[in-house]
């Protein structure tokens, strides 16, 4: 009976190895078949980095390239990741927004590259006058609303940052920590850019008079407080992004004739994130790694964004899919903040704020 | 072989003090020989990359001024770290050790299950946790939603997120299993007469307890208190998405300076002082049990164990599986439910939420809708997850054996060594993870092509709980059997294979059902080492958590609730296993 166990547990230990052994002989041979002139192309990239089998594929064969993603955390995570390797790990890296762009300039992580695709994108996207980085998407962080909630209890619309300290949203709003998530970290930035360096303390302690919920990511604030959400929590308004009402409708359990959130677009009350690509200083493929920019840029990429990442094209030419025509409002005029001073002044912002608002 | 022995097996004539000598020389032989590979191990892959971060904040340290505040920067994390892991740890050993008795000394139905049972926590990542803990607890979870409309109450009874008591209660959930399986384990070898006699000889069983059976389980409690301190010492998830911003640990505070605030001198002080603290609890855990331990006969499986007779007992037992169960099944149970179930599109009505029944969440696991590159398919998820989770069984057990036969002969080098094995579990995930990217970047061990690092970032968590379970077992093997194993001629393999082997079965099993629920859990900022073409269930639940829609929650939650059957059914498997043993 014994030596049956014994034997069996041999056996499966066998079977383990046997499979730990197969697998990376797998992927070598995956890697072997790089058929002779296809040219490897790394991309590194944050984990929320999304594309279409179809569109990677039409860069892939147009260029004889076969490219490969390595996704490392967060952006943070990935931008610190990239900074801190001794040798660069890729050709190209995806994913520095405004609120990081000075850190990795400062960190000589790019080359610059003026592409020619950057005819087609607005200059108020081109933060590194050097083309060291290159705006690929932008995103507005704006404040969420539960439709359905402001109806039935007859509530107005918040208009302004300001509104929100009105005693009739008491208790109603959910925002993130700025130290610990990105949507959070632009909350704050739309309030200092609305209040400036010396006031947003202050607006800061009025919304905590009134009761402001503080979590510290976004999946806590959008599923576990955010009334709208299948969470259903208790608070009417969240800090979420201005894609997140499409999304409700493209990934409602049943098909919805309409969002059930909304967001809030008043001057100032959203402020816009922007996601840059740049070539990795010492890149192997710099010739491809260029040709993957351009295609970045290029329509076929930029209208495949929004349903794979949420986020919009900076493509003027790029055409919307229709639930974002339909449910995602864009800002007139979105809040912004030079990324010199973001890099300047992040910590003690986040610090002030900490003991402004959570001591 | 015994040195006093020549070849003939005749006993040659030496001197004592000779004989000492030549058995102290093979000892520490023996001791390297069996230390060699866990050490590389550790070198190569733990000290290597953390030496390499720490250089590197080191360097930065001169470039810029860390001085702001640094002080109360530190002291104030580390002093709520201490604090919580200190009561964490107790409340987790006030309701560990009353189940460990409860596994341990009675038999009851449904026990397998229960065990199963309350092992799963371990597996699920923080995030899901949260989510159910707030269907469960939230301001409209089940249990106050039920609450309000039994009492007529106008508003929520339960209110424990963000909050300590929510961090507390998340890390009893999550732990109160280590001290079920290690005490437990090592409770039910124990020989029940032992304690048969001290009642006879008219001990009240208060006595028995106080006297026989704590200090005969003082190596396995201390342990199991150890490993508890040390999960709840660098708890990340659990502070960071139930205690809500108000709380920061040492390591959430890592977390921040290192990845958010990109100050690398400031994480790698933090982390500095986090491996000191730990290295402190480690060398107070060594000396309280130092000691000889007392060798125990080995008892047949199941030979302490009784139906609950007395009154008392039973309301005992009955009382410990309400316990378990509103502890375990109650936020288990709710995401599993949660994941069936649809919600009428109104959502933010605040009235009665419509319900219904729904299978559609685990169907659109299986449909790739927006033809992702990054789409994970559920099966080929699974697939990695287990393969992953059985290389890290295979090499923390394998060199979970080598050390915990290290430790059982008596040598200096133990004393030194001991802690640094545990010392990955006190360390800074971040930190390490950080580490990997500094230094493995080129082939052969290459963060992106070298498939084993996701494994061995595991094994250095898991390794130190299978030696916490195996050494203990081990140690209490009297050497009287072995060597009447030898007198009867079995050769050493023989010996190994038929005394140590099936007495250290259940150790075993304890320390593989730990180092597989690790790896499938994905414990720490092992995310790090993911890779997007070989992705595992947790990778896949961040993917849908981190999107809006009712969708992408409900997926989350389905390939949570697989994620939990695949490791309930390893379990079952492994714990089977030890019982046909």
């Amino acid at each position: 009976m014994k030596k049956k166990y014994i034997m069996l547990f041999l056996i499966l230990l066998g079977l383990m190895i046997s499979a730990c052994a197969g697998q990376p002989g797998q992927t070598n041979a995956a890697d072997l078949t790089l058929e002779p002139g296809v040219v490897e192309l790394t991309v590194m990239t944050h984990d929320s980095f999304s594309i279409s089998e179809s569109v990677i594929a039409e860069f892939e064969s147009a260029n004889q390239a076969k490219v490969k993603f390595l996704k490392s955390g967060d952006t943070g995570a990935a931008l610190n990741r990239a900074i801190l390797a001794s040798q660069p790990l890729a050709d190209v890296f995806f994913g520095v927004d405004n609120a990081f762009l000075s850190r990795a300039l400062e960190a000589e992580l790019f080359e610059p590259y003026d592409s020619p695709a950057l005819e087609q994108v607005s200059d108020t996207f081109k933060l590194d006058p050097e083309n060291r980085a290159l705006p690929v998407d932008y995103g507005d962080v704006c404040i969420n609303y539960d439709k359905a909630y402001f109806r039935q209890n007859n509530l107005p619309l918040p208009k302004s940052l300001q509104d929100l300290t009105d005693p009739i949203y008491k208790g109603l709003l959910v925002v993130e920590n700025p130290a610990t998530s990105s949507p959070g970290l632009s909350f704050l930035f739309a309030t200092i850019s609305q209040f400036g360096e010396e006031g947003y303390l202050d607006y800061w302690k009025a919304l905590r008079e009134n009761d402001v919920v503080v979590v510290n990511d976004w999946e806590t604030a959008y599923y576990a407080n955010f009334s709208a959400s299948s969470g259903q929590g208790p608070q009417p308004m969240v800090v979420s992004y201005g894609s997140s009402p499409p999304a409700e409708v493209i990934y409602a359990s049943e098909p919805l004739d309409d969002a059930p959130t909304a967001s809030l677009v008043g001057p100032n009350m959203c402020f816009r994130q922007i996601e840059f690509v740049g070539i990795l200083k010492g890149a192997q493929n710099r010739d491809l790694a260029e040709k993957f920019i351009d295609f970045m840029l290029g329509l076929s990429f930029q209208e495949d964004l929004p349903l794979q990442m949420f986020v919009f094209p900076v493509n003027s030419g790029a055409a919307l899919p229709g639930e974002f025509v339909l449910y995602a409002q864009t800002p007139d005029q979105p809040a912004s903040l030079d990324p010199d001073l973001i890099a300047e002044r992040r910590e003690q912002w986040i610090q002030d704020w900490d003991e402004a608002v959570l001591r | 072989m015994d040195p006093g022995l020549g070849r003939s097996g005749v006993k040659v004539n030496m001197p004592k003090s000779a004989i000492r000598k030549a058995r102290e020389i093979t000892a520490r032989r023996k001791v390297f020989f069996l230390w060699a590979v866990p050490l590389a191990f550790l070198l190569f892959f733990f000290f290597y990359p953390l030496g390499a971060v720490f250089n590197l904040a080191g360097k930065a340290a001169f470039a810029r001024d860390i001085s702001i505040n640094t002080w109360t920067r530190i002291w104030r994390p580390l002093a709520f770290t201490i604090w919580q892991a200190s009561l964490s740890m107790g409340l987790t050993l006030l309701v560990g050790l009353p189940a460990a008795y409860l596994f341990a000394r009675f038999r009851f139905r449904g026990k397998k299950f229960l065990r199963a049972l309350t092992t799963l926590p371990f597996i699920l990542p923080t995030v899901v946790v949260a989510v159910s803990f707030n269907a469960l607890t939230g301001p409209r979870g089940w249990l106050n939603v039920l609450l309000m409309r039994w009492f007529d109450l106008p508003t929520p009874p339960i209110q424990i997120l963000n909050s300590l008591a929510a961090i507390l209660l998340a890390h009893v959930f999550y732990n109160v299993s280590v001290v079920i399986r290690t005490v437990g384990s090592a409770w039910s070898q124990l020989d029940p007469r032992t304690e048969q006699a001290a009642r006879v000889l008219g001990a009240s069983p208060l006595r028995v307890l106080r006297e026989v059976t704590l200090p005969l389980l003082k190596k396995p409690i201390a342990a199991a208190a150890l490993l508890v301190f040390l999960f709840d010492f660098t708890s990340f998830g659990v502070i960071l998405l139930l205690g809500g911003p108000r709380f920061a640990t040492l390591e959430v505070e890592i977390y921040i300076q290192a990845l958010q605030m990109l100050n690398l001198p400031l994480s790698g002080l933090l982390s500095a002082i986090q491996m000191v603290c730990t290295l402190l609890m480690l060398i107070l855990y060594t000396r309280i049990t130092s000691g000889q331990n007392i060798p125990l006969m080995p008892r047949l499986k199941g030979e302490g164990e009784r139906s609950p007779q007395k009154t008392g007992e039973r309301i005992f037992v009955v009382i410990m599986i309400v316990i378990l169960v509103v502890l375990q099944f109650f936020p288990l149970g709710a995401l599993v439910l949660r994941s069936v179930t649809t919600l009428d599109a109104n959502r933010g009505a605040r009235g009665e939420v419509d319900t219904g029944f729904t299978l559609a969440y685990y169907q659109e696991l299986f449909i790739n809708r927006r033809q992702s590159l990054f789409y994970v398919p559920p099966i080929e998820a699974m697939w990695n997850s287990l393969l992953y989770a059985s290389i890290t069984v295979v090499l923390s057990i394998v060199m979970g054996f080598l050390v915990a036969y290290a430790l059982n002969t008596r040598s200096v080098i133990n004393r030194a060594l001991d802690p640094l094995l545990m010392l990955p579990l006190g360390t800074s995930a971040v930190t390490l993870g950080l580490g990997f990217i500094v230094v493995f970047n080129r082939p052969p061990v290459d963060v992106r092509s070298f498939p084993l690092l996701m494994p061995v970032a595991h094994s250095l968590v898991a390794l130190p709980f299978v030696v916490r379970t195996l050494q203990p077992a081990l140690s209490s093997i009297p050497n009287s059997l072995r060597h009447a194993a030898a007198v009867m001629g079995a050769p050493p393999w023989r010996v190994w294979l038929e005394v140590d082997l099936p007495i250290l079965a259940r150790a075993v099993v304890v320390g593989a059902v730990f180092s597989f629920t690790i790896s499938l859990g994905e414990f720490g900022a092992t995310t790090f080492l993911s890779r997007p073409e070989m992705p595992t269930m947790p990778v896949a639940i961040f993917r849908f958590i981190s999107q809006p829609g009712a969708l992408n929650y409900g997926q989350a939650l389905a390939m949570s609730t697989l994620l939990m059957a695949v490791c309930a059914v390893g379990i079952l498997l492994m714990d089977n296993f030890s019982n046909e043993l």
